[in-house]
Protein backbone atom coordinates (compact mmCIF):
# COMPACT_ATOMS: atom_id res chain seq x y z
CA UNK A 1 0.00 0.00 0.00
CA UNK A 2 1.50 3.39 -1.04
CA UNK A 3 2.12 6.50 1.60
CA UNK A 4 -0.99 8.53 2.16
CA UNK A 5 -0.67 11.48 -0.61
CA UNK A 6 -2.14 14.56 1.07
CA UNK A 7 -0.21 17.86 1.63
CA UNK A 8 -0.64 20.90 2.74
CA UNK A 9 0.60 23.94 0.80
CA UNK A 10 0.24 27.45 1.91
CA UNK A 11 1.80 31.03 2.12
CA UNK A 12 3.92 31.51 5.73
CA UNK A 13 6.35 34.26 7.14
CA UNK A 14 9.78 33.64 7.45
CA UNK A 15 12.21 35.83 9.18
CA UNK A 16 15.23 36.46 6.52
CA UNK A 17 18.22 39.25 6.06
CA UNK A 18 18.00 41.29 8.87
CA UNK A 19 15.41 40.03 11.05
CA UNK A 20 12.88 41.44 8.30
CA UNK A 21 9.57 39.04 7.83
CA UNK A 22 8.69 38.09 4.79
CA UNK A 23 6.78 35.98 2.60
CA UNK A 24 7.21 32.29 1.59
CA UNK A 25 5.34 29.22 0.21
CA UNK A 26 6.03 26.24 2.38
CA UNK A 27 4.35 22.66 0.94
CA UNK A 28 4.64 19.70 3.33
CA UNK A 29 3.24 16.38 3.76
CA UNK A 30 0.18 15.55 5.31
CA UNK A 31 0.88 11.90 6.34
CA UNK A 32 2.55 11.46 10.13
CA UNK A 33 6.57 11.52 10.20
CA UNK A 34 9.58 13.29 9.95
CA UNK A 35 10.23 15.00 6.73
CA UNK A 36 13.97 16.39 5.06
CA UNK A 37 13.57 19.53 4.82
CA UNK A 38 14.24 21.61 1.34
CA UNK A 39 14.59 25.32 0.03
CA UNK A 40 13.40 26.11 -3.48
CA UNK A 41 15.62 29.05 -4.95
CA UNK A 42 13.41 31.21 -7.59
CA UNK A 43 14.98 32.53 -10.45
CA UNK A 44 15.59 36.05 -10.91
CA UNK A 45 12.07 37.18 -12.77
CA UNK A 46 10.01 36.30 -9.70
CA UNK A 47 8.12 34.03 -7.74
CA UNK A 48 6.34 32.88 -10.52
CA UNK A 49 3.95 29.80 -10.28
CA UNK A 50 6.66 27.11 -11.81
CA UNK A 51 8.32 27.91 -8.77
CA UNK A 52 5.36 27.01 -6.63
CA UNK A 53 4.98 24.15 -8.59
CA UNK A 54 7.69 23.15 -7.73
CA UNK A 55 7.81 23.65 -4.33
CA UNK A 56 4.45 21.70 -3.91
CA UNK A 57 6.45 18.74 -6.10
CA UNK A 58 8.76 18.27 -2.85
CA UNK A 59 6.20 17.45 -0.52
CA UNK A 60 4.31 15.15 -2.84
CA UNK A 61 7.71 13.61 -3.14
CA UNK A 62 8.35 13.57 0.63
CA UNK A 63 10.04 16.26 1.32
CA UNK A 64 8.80 19.77 3.25
CA UNK A 65 9.78 22.27 1.05
CA UNK A 66 9.73 25.90 1.72
CA UNK A 67 10.65 28.82 -1.28
CA UNK A 68 11.13 32.19 0.21
CA UNK A 69 9.83 34.99 -1.62
CA UNK A 70 13.15 36.89 -2.07
CA UNK A 71 11.73 40.48 -3.44
CA UNK A 72 9.13 40.83 -0.66
CA UNK A 73 10.78 43.57 0.52
CA UNK A 74 9.23 45.43 -2.32
CA UNK A 75 6.27 45.24 -0.74
CA UNK A 76 2.68 44.16 -1.97
CA UNK A 77 1.99 43.61 -5.92
CA UNK A 78 1.73 40.40 -8.43
CA UNK A 79 5.48 38.56 -8.00
CA UNK A 80 5.94 39.54 -12.14
CA UNK A 81 5.48 43.51 -11.06
CA UNK A 82 7.92 43.20 -8.23
CA UNK A 83 10.56 41.09 -10.43
CA UNK A 84 10.49 43.95 -13.00
CA UNK A 85 10.82 46.51 -10.39
CA UNK A 86 13.87 44.77 -8.52
CA UNK A 87 15.67 43.96 -12.05
CA UNK A 88 15.12 47.38 -12.86
CA UNK A 89 17.07 48.46 -9.39
CA UNK A 90 19.90 45.64 -10.65
CA UNK A 91 19.02 42.47 -8.86
CA UNK A 92 19.12 41.73 -5.10
CA UNK A 93 22.35 41.44 -3.05
CA UNK A 94 24.20 38.10 -3.01
CA UNK A 95 24.75 38.61 1.17
CA UNK A 96 20.44 39.43 1.35
CA UNK A 97 20.01 36.09 -0.53
CA UNK A 98 22.16 34.44 2.07
CA UNK A 99 20.29 35.61 4.93
CA UNK A 100 16.77 35.07 2.99
CA UNK A 101 18.23 31.34 2.67
CA UNK A 102 19.46 31.04 6.12
CA UNK A 103 16.00 32.28 7.51
CA UNK A 104 13.98 29.59 5.39
CA UNK A 105 16.66 26.78 6.81
CA UNK A 106 15.16 28.25 10.49
CA UNK A 107 11.75 28.07 9.75
CA UNK A 108 12.00 24.49 8.29
CA UNK A 109 13.98 23.31 11.49
CA UNK A 110 11.39 24.76 13.75
CA UNK A 111 8.73 22.96 12.40
CA UNK A 112 7.72 19.82 14.30
CA UNK A 113 8.13 17.46 11.65
CA UNK A 114 11.35 18.10 10.73
CA UNK A 115 14.11 15.42 10.51
CA UNK A 116 16.90 17.30 10.54
CA UNK A 117 18.28 17.39 7.45
CA UNK A 118 18.38 20.58 4.78
CA UNK A 119 18.55 20.31 1.61
CA UNK A 120 18.69 23.48 -1.20
CA UNK A 121 17.34 23.39 -4.57
CA UNK A 122 17.96 26.53 -7.30
CA UNK A 123 17.06 27.02 -11.25
CA UNK A 124 18.75 29.73 -13.13
CA UNK A 125 20.06 32.85 -10.93
CA UNK A 126 18.68 30.35 -8.43
CA UNK A 127 21.27 27.81 -9.46
CA UNK A 128 24.15 30.32 -8.68
CA UNK A 129 22.49 31.62 -5.05
CA UNK A 130 22.45 27.52 -4.22
CA UNK A 131 25.87 27.51 -4.92
CA UNK A 132 27.01 29.95 -2.89
CA UNK A 133 24.42 28.97 -0.23
CA UNK A 134 26.53 25.45 0.02
CA UNK A 135 29.94 27.62 0.09
CA UNK A 136 28.67 30.37 3.27
CA UNK A 137 26.16 28.87 5.03
CA UNK A 138 26.33 26.39 7.79
CA UNK A 139 24.42 23.30 8.07
CA UNK A 140 23.24 22.06 4.60
CA UNK A 141 23.21 18.70 4.01
CA UNK A 142 22.39 18.19 0.32
CA UNK A 143 22.81 20.88 -2.71
CA UNK A 144 21.45 20.94 -5.77
CA UNK A 145 22.09 23.98 -8.58
CA UNK A 146 20.35 23.75 -12.22
CA UNK A 147 21.90 25.42 -14.65
CA UNK A 148 23.16 28.11 -12.51
CA UNK A 149 24.93 30.56 -14.46
CA UNK A 150 27.68 33.14 -13.41
CA UNK A 151 29.01 30.36 -11.25
CA UNK A 152 32.30 31.54 -13.04
CA UNK A 153 32.88 34.92 -13.62
CA UNK A 154 34.96 35.63 -16.71
CA UNK A 155 34.99 39.44 -16.53
CA UNK A 156 36.03 41.14 -13.95
CA UNK A 157 33.57 43.94 -14.55
CA UNK A 158 30.28 41.80 -13.99
CA UNK A 159 31.35 41.37 -10.19
CA UNK A 160 30.02 44.57 -8.51
CA UNK A 161 28.81 45.57 -4.79
CA UNK A 162 25.87 42.98 -4.81
CA UNK A 163 27.24 40.47 -6.47
CA UNK A 164 31.12 41.01 -4.95
CA UNK A 165 32.51 37.78 -5.27
CA UNK A 166 32.07 34.70 -7.96
CA UNK A 167 30.72 31.76 -6.29
CA UNK A 168 33.49 29.49 -8.12
CA UNK A 169 36.01 31.77 -5.56
CA UNK A 170 34.61 29.87 -2.75
CA UNK A 171 34.46 26.16 -3.71
CA UNK A 172 36.86 25.03 -1.09
CA UNK A 173 34.63 26.10 1.12
CA UNK A 174 31.80 23.98 -0.09
CA UNK A 175 30.21 22.30 2.46
CA UNK A 176 28.05 19.51 1.35
CA UNK A 177 27.32 17.11 -1.54
CA UNK A 178 26.39 19.19 -4.97
CA UNK A 179 24.58 17.99 -7.84
CA UNK A 180 24.67 19.63 -10.82
CA UNK A 181 21.67 19.38 -13.50
CA UNK A 182 22.89 21.01 -17.26
CA UNK A 183 21.59 21.76 -20.65
CA UNK A 184 24.66 21.60 -22.90
CA UNK A 185 22.93 23.70 -25.32
CA UNK A 186 23.31 26.24 -22.56
CA UNK A 187 24.47 30.05 -23.30
CA UNK A 188 25.01 30.63 -19.37
CA UNK A 189 26.56 28.41 -18.21
CA UNK A 190 28.43 27.23 -21.41
CA UNK A 191 29.42 23.45 -21.49
CA UNK A 192 32.70 24.84 -21.21
CA UNK A 193 31.84 26.80 -17.71
CA UNK A 194 30.36 23.72 -16.40
CA UNK A 195 33.68 21.98 -16.78
CA UNK A 196 35.99 24.51 -15.48
CA UNK A 197 33.24 24.32 -12.64
CA UNK A 198 33.79 20.55 -12.48
CA UNK A 199 37.79 20.80 -12.65
CA UNK A 200 37.81 22.98 -9.74
CA UNK A 201 35.21 21.14 -7.66
CA UNK A 202 37.38 17.62 -8.57
CA UNK A 203 40.82 19.10 -7.67
CA UNK A 204 39.64 20.48 -4.25
CA UNK A 205 38.10 16.82 -3.72
CA UNK A 206 34.61 17.54 -3.10
CA UNK A 207 31.85 15.31 -3.53
CA UNK A 208 29.77 16.14 -6.42
CA UNK A 209 28.04 14.72 -9.42
CA UNK A 210 27.23 16.39 -12.67
CA UNK A 211 24.65 15.49 -15.36
CA UNK A 212 24.54 17.32 -18.82
CA UNK A 213 22.10 16.89 -20.99
CA UNK A 214 22.14 16.64 -25.13
CA UNK A 215 19.70 18.26 -26.79
CA UNK A 216 18.62 20.77 -24.06
CA UNK A 217 19.46 24.47 -23.06
CA UNK A 218 18.63 26.42 -20.05
CA UNK A 219 15.42 25.46 -18.23
CA UNK A 220 14.30 22.39 -19.37
CA UNK A 221 12.68 21.05 -16.90
CA UNK A 222 10.28 24.78 -17.10
CA UNK A 223 7.03 23.49 -18.17
CA UNK A 224 6.04 26.58 -18.83
CA UNK A 225 8.53 27.32 -21.78
CA UNK A 226 9.55 26.26 -25.05
CA UNK A 227 12.74 25.15 -23.46
CA UNK A 228 11.20 22.12 -22.01
CA UNK A 229 12.52 18.65 -22.80
CA UNK A 230 10.16 16.04 -21.68
CA UNK A 231 12.87 13.32 -21.60
CA UNK A 232 15.92 15.59 -19.87
CA UNK A 233 13.70 17.10 -17.27
CA UNK A 234 11.94 13.52 -16.30
CA UNK A 235 15.68 11.85 -16.05
CA UNK A 236 16.81 14.92 -14.23
CA UNK A 237 13.93 15.09 -11.84
CA UNK A 238 14.66 11.22 -11.13
CA UNK A 239 18.42 12.09 -10.36
CA UNK A 240 17.34 14.95 -8.30
CA UNK A 241 14.65 13.07 -5.71
CA UNK A 242 17.57 10.02 -5.80
CA UNK A 243 20.12 12.76 -4.67
CA UNK A 244 18.01 13.97 -1.64
CA UNK A 245 17.13 10.91 -0.73
CA UNK A 246 19.79 9.17 -0.51
CA UNK A 247 21.86 12.32 1.61
CA UNK A 248 18.99 13.89 3.46
CA UNK A 249 16.34 10.55 4.26
CA UNK A 250 16.31 9.44 7.73
CA UNK A 251 13.59 6.90 7.84
CA UNK A 252 11.25 5.20 4.88
CA UNK A 253 8.59 7.21 6.15
CA UNK A 254 10.50 10.29 5.45
CA UNK A 255 10.96 9.38 1.57
CA UNK A 256 8.05 8.78 -1.13
CA UNK A 257 8.12 6.68 -3.99
CA UNK A 258 10.05 8.36 -6.47
CA UNK B 1 20.41 32.14 -17.30
CA UNK B 2 18.66 35.30 -15.97
CA UNK B 3 21.01 38.79 -16.51
CA UNK B 4 21.16 41.64 -14.57
CA UNK B 5 21.22 43.87 -18.03
CA UNK B 6 18.90 46.43 -18.28
CA UNK B 7 18.98 49.06 -20.40
CA UNK B 8 17.41 52.44 -19.05
CA UNK B 9 15.17 55.10 -21.76
CA UNK B 10 14.09 58.33 -20.41
CA UNK B 11 11.04 59.21 -21.99
CA UNK B 12 8.00 61.71 -22.35
CA UNK B 13 5.00 59.67 -22.61
CA UNK B 14 2.17 58.17 -21.31
CA UNK B 15 0.64 54.62 -21.17
CA UNK B 16 -2.78 52.33 -20.51
CA UNK B 17 -2.47 50.04 -17.78
CA UNK B 18 -4.49 48.39 -15.45
CA UNK B 19 -5.68 51.52 -13.64
CA UNK B 20 -5.98 53.76 -16.69
CA UNK B 21 -3.58 56.24 -18.45
CA UNK B 22 -0.33 57.57 -16.68
CA UNK B 23 2.25 59.14 -17.45
CA UNK B 24 5.42 57.82 -17.88
CA UNK B 25 9.22 58.90 -17.78
CA UNK B 26 10.87 55.38 -18.18
CA UNK B 27 11.59 52.36 -19.89
CA UNK B 28 13.80 49.51 -18.67
CA UNK B 29 14.49 47.13 -21.55
CA UNK B 30 16.50 43.72 -20.91
CA UNK B 31 16.41 40.55 -23.26
CA UNK B 32 16.21 37.83 -20.66
CA UNK B 33 13.80 35.13 -19.57
CA UNK B 34 10.24 36.12 -19.48
CA UNK B 35 7.70 35.96 -17.25
CA UNK B 36 4.43 35.27 -18.75
CA UNK B 37 6.14 33.78 -22.64
CA UNK B 38 6.90 30.41 -23.15
CA UNK B 39 9.71 31.84 -25.36
CA UNK B 40 13.37 30.95 -24.00
CA UNK B 41 13.98 34.58 -24.21
CA UNK B 42 12.07 37.76 -25.27
CA UNK B 43 13.21 41.36 -25.29
CA UNK B 44 11.49 43.40 -22.85
CA UNK B 45 9.97 46.37 -21.98
CA UNK B 46 8.54 47.92 -19.07
CA UNK B 47 7.01 51.71 -19.15
CA UNK B 48 7.29 52.97 -15.98
CA UNK B 49 7.11 56.31 -14.12
CA UNK B 50 9.87 56.65 -11.92
CA UNK B 51 9.71 59.67 -10.42
CA UNK B 52 6.02 58.46 -8.98
CA UNK B 53 7.88 55.83 -7.35
CA UNK B 54 7.48 53.51 -10.41
CA UNK B 55 5.46 50.67 -8.88
CA UNK B 56 3.25 50.71 -11.50
CA UNK B 57 4.08 49.47 -15.38
CA UNK B 58 2.92 48.52 -18.66
CA UNK B 59 4.92 45.42 -19.76
CA UNK B 60 5.49 44.03 -22.98
CA UNK B 61 7.60 40.77 -23.72
CA UNK B 62 8.53 40.52 -27.32
CA UNK B 63 10.68 37.87 -29.60
CA UNK B 64 13.69 38.82 -30.16
CA UNK B 65 12.81 39.07 -34.59
CA UNK B 66 9.45 40.81 -33.95
CA UNK B 67 11.17 43.11 -31.62
CA UNK B 68 13.40 44.34 -34.14
CA UNK B 69 10.42 44.33 -36.79
CA UNK B 70 8.88 46.80 -34.22
CA UNK B 71 11.90 48.70 -33.83
CA UNK B 72 12.13 49.14 -37.75
CA UNK B 73 8.07 50.26 -37.92
CA UNK B 74 8.76 53.17 -34.80
CA UNK B 75 11.51 54.63 -37.15
CA UNK B 76 9.58 54.67 -39.73
CA UNK B 77 5.97 55.84 -38.29
CA UNK B 78 8.49 58.70 -37.03
CA UNK B 79 10.12 59.24 -40.27
CA UNK B 80 6.84 59.56 -42.26
CA UNK B 81 4.69 61.39 -39.18
CA UNK B 82 7.55 63.84 -39.23
CA UNK B 83 7.26 64.73 -42.81
CA UNK B 84 3.22 65.08 -42.45
CA UNK B 85 3.73 67.08 -39.01
CA UNK B 86 6.90 68.83 -39.29
CA UNK B 87 6.41 70.82 -36.22
CA UNK B 88 4.67 67.69 -34.12
CA UNK B 89 4.88 68.55 -30.46
CA UNK B 90 4.90 65.06 -29.45
CA UNK B 91 8.57 64.58 -31.45
CA UNK B 92 9.62 67.76 -30.10
CA UNK B 93 9.27 66.41 -26.37
CA UNK B 94 10.13 63.43 -26.84
CA UNK B 95 13.34 63.30 -28.56
CA UNK B 96 15.18 66.21 -27.61
CA UNK B 97 18.13 65.50 -29.71
CA UNK B 98 15.78 65.58 -32.73
CA UNK B 99 14.28 68.89 -31.29
CA UNK B 100 16.70 70.42 -33.41
CA UNK B 101 16.49 69.11 -36.60
CA UNK B 102 12.67 69.36 -36.35
CA UNK B 103 13.22 72.88 -35.45
CA UNK B 104 15.93 73.60 -38.14
CA UNK B 105 13.54 72.10 -40.88
CA UNK B 106 10.18 74.54 -40.01
CA UNK B 107 12.75 77.43 -40.10
CA UNK B 108 13.74 77.11 -43.49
Amino acid sequence: MSAYQGLQAESVTFHGHGGDGGEAYYARPLRAGKFPGIVVIMHLPGWDEWIIEVTRKFAHHGFAAISPHLYFREGAGSPDDIGARVRAAGGVADEQVMGDVAGAIDYLRAQPNANGKIGIIGFCSGGRHAYLAACKLAGIDAVVDCWGGNVIVDNPKDLNAKRPVAPIDLTEKLSSPLLGIFGNDDQNPTADQVDRTEAVLKKLGKNYEFHRYDAAGHAFFNTARDAFRPEQAMDGWRKVFAFFNRHLATSAAGVAAE
Amino acid sequence: MCSYIVEKAALVGSAKGRKGWMRIDTANVYFDHPYYSTLDHVLAIDFTNEGEGGRDRVAIELSADSARALVDRILAALASGEIAHPSAPAAIDAQPARQDAVRQEAVR
